[in-house]
């Protein structure tokens, strides 16, 4: 099963974020779809839309692999599914 | 392609880490109409089983819906069909089921199962007697089971005689739980119009209107509706303080509409209702009465209130019906005095009284909620407040309660803990003026005309 997820990161920027990132997902088997950066009141913010295929990873097991790499480079990663932002912001 | 924003999604990333959006509650409504036997301790058994099986997947599917959809539940719970409906055939003492319910509650992992009720508004059958006369034992045997009684609508006018007996429950509540400050009173609520697809406690119920097995959602967010407000410029109007307020309200129950969905699908029941609530919390920042504060009342009792409150209720509510089509419970601000710091630090510092609460009570939802007072205020006083409470919710066609709690051996400036999401309170003053004589009278407060509205 192929679910749709949006990835955030906000924090402090530094080298090696986008990369560290898109090892976990490769390695989970999650395709990026498009990816965006920009700063947020001076905060670095990335938003990934995700394709998680829960058949080569749950989507739980997904979200532990981020939640390491979280740990190692210090920012905040969330993965959630995209409904949620859909329903929350658009009508 | 990515069609939401960074800042969308930033927004409600911070919601949830830095505003305590959350879920407050999926609650599982479960009949229990299969129940009925002629004995409490028959009763009890089946209630234990259709419980573990009605409700065995519930925390894992929420817990499971909570990290995919990255908004915590807070609370999972069940409701169940009111006990006294099953029961009128068991007798005398209905603890037993009470006791069921208690250790189904513990071992399927929710917090609270409320439905150990009784609909008294016309009159007292021997199922609801049977409950009433087995509330204060009940709530005090047990840890997780909550109470509820209505003894007033707008179609049956006020039982003043249910009123008086449950004033004289919750007297005897109270010492039955007096070595924990007569914590069983947090678990009862009396109510005007109770409504039957409630999920909040403590009174949460099942009605005999609703399916089998139902998932009922109450949404929260005070704390994201009170950051909305606080962002607003001094100078936006009232106007713009609606919109903002609506334009929050219709977020934070999208993600109620959501995760009720889901919860129904997973759990393969039937979705019930979102109930669109603001539920403050005893967290530092959770509460409904800073938004009140941050609408611009010197302090949430004062003078501007009431006006506050109507704005702010009436905007939740517009805003929700936006992002459901199943609305339903309680929908309104609550305004519980222990749960809310802001409304704690109202009482202390004697802004807010409990005649300013029971003004509030008109244009929100609920009213006179986890009110410590003196333990020594006599039944027949405790009854007049129920009675005016009820007398708000019939002629205004509402949901009105009062969860009163008169702590055993304190008085007025003290102070009561009742921990956990109870929170905690400055016990306050009751009019020492109260109508003893109406409520001694008993009988029925006729039910008002639908007319003549002024």
């Amino acid at each position: 099963m192929k679910t749709k997820a949006i990835l955030s990161v906000l924090g402090e920027d530094r080298v090696g974020i986008v990369a560290a990132i898109s090892n976990a997902l490769a390695a989970a088997g999650a395709n990026i779809e498009d990816i965006r950066q920009t700063i947020l009141s001076g905060v670095f913010s990335m938003t990934m839309l995700v394709t998680v295929d829960e058949d080569v990873e749950s989507f739980e097991g997904v979200q532990a692999r981020l939640a390491t790499v979280a740990e190692e480079i210090g920012l905040q990663v969330t993965l959630q599914r995209e409904d949620v932002f859909r329903f929350m912001h658009r009508v | 392609m990515l069609d939401i924003s960074p800042e969308e999604i930033a927004e409600t990333v911070t919601m949830v880490t830095q505003q305590n959006l959350d879920i407050r509650t999926v609650t599982l409504g479960v009949s229990l109409s299969d129940c009925a036997a002629g004995d409490a301790s028959s009763i009890a058994a089946r209630v234990y089983d259709r419980l573990m099986s009605a409700a065995e997947n519930l925390v894992p599917t929420c817990e499971s819906i909570e990290r995919e959809f990255g908004i915590p539940i807070v609370n999972k719970r069940i409701s169940v069909t009111p006990i006294a409906e099953i029961a009128s055939c068991a007798g005398p003492d209905l603890t037993p089921i009470a006791l069921a319910m208690d250790r189904a509650a513990h071992e399927i992992g929710v917090d609270f199962i409320g439905g150990f009720s009784a609909l008294v508004q016309k009159g007292i059958g021997r199922g609801d007697q049977l409950v009433i006369d087995s509330l204060p034992s009940a709530l005090a045997a047990t840890e997780r089971v909550c109470g509820s009684v209505n003894v007033a609508s707008t179609r049956a006018g006020i039982n003043m005689d249910a009123v008086m007996l449950m004033a004289d429950t919750i007297k005897a509540t109270a010492e039955a739980t007096a070595d924990r400050d007569g914590l069983g009173c947090a678990k009862l609520v009396v109510f005007c119009n109770m409504v039957e697809d409630n999920p909040f406690m403590a009174g949460a119920v099942h009605g005999s209107g609703e399916a089998d097995v139902v998932v009922n959602v109450g949404i929260s967010g005070p704390g994201v509706v009170n950051a909305v407000v606080r962002s607003l410029p001094d100078e936006a109007d009232l106007t713009a303080v609606a919109e903002a307020i609506k334009a929050t309200s219709f977020k934070i129950t999208r993600a109620g509409e959501l995760v009720a969905r889901e919860a129904a699908r997973r759990l393969g029941v039937t979705m019930g209702i979102v109930d669109l609530s603001l539920a403050p919390t005893p967290a530092e920042g959770d509460s409904v009465a800073e938004i009140l504060e941050a609408i611009g009342v010197g302090r949430c009792g004062g003078p501007g209130t009431t006006t506050a409150l109507a704005l702010l209720n009436d905007a939740v509510k517009k805003g929700g019906a936006m992002g459901t089509s199943s609305i339903g419970g309680l929908s309104g601000a609550f305004i519980p005095v222990s749960e809310d710091m802001g409304m704690v630090r109202a009482v202390e510092c004697g802004a807010l009284t409990l005649e300013k609460l029971e003004a509030m009570m008109s244009v929100c939802s609920v009213g006179l909620d986890m009110i410590a007072i003196p333990g020594d205020t006599p039944a027949e006083t405790i009854a007049a407040v129920i009675s005016d409470a009820c007398a708000i919710g019939v002629i205004n066609s509402k949901t009105t309660a009062a969860r009163l709690i008169p702590v055993p051996g304190k008085g007025v400036g003290d102070h009561v803990s009742f921990g956990g999401l109870l929170g905690h309170a400055p016990v306050m003053s009751v009019n020492g003026w109260a109508g003893t004589r109406l409520v001694r009278r008993g009988g029925r407060v006729p039910a008002p005309l639908g007319s003549l509205r002024n």
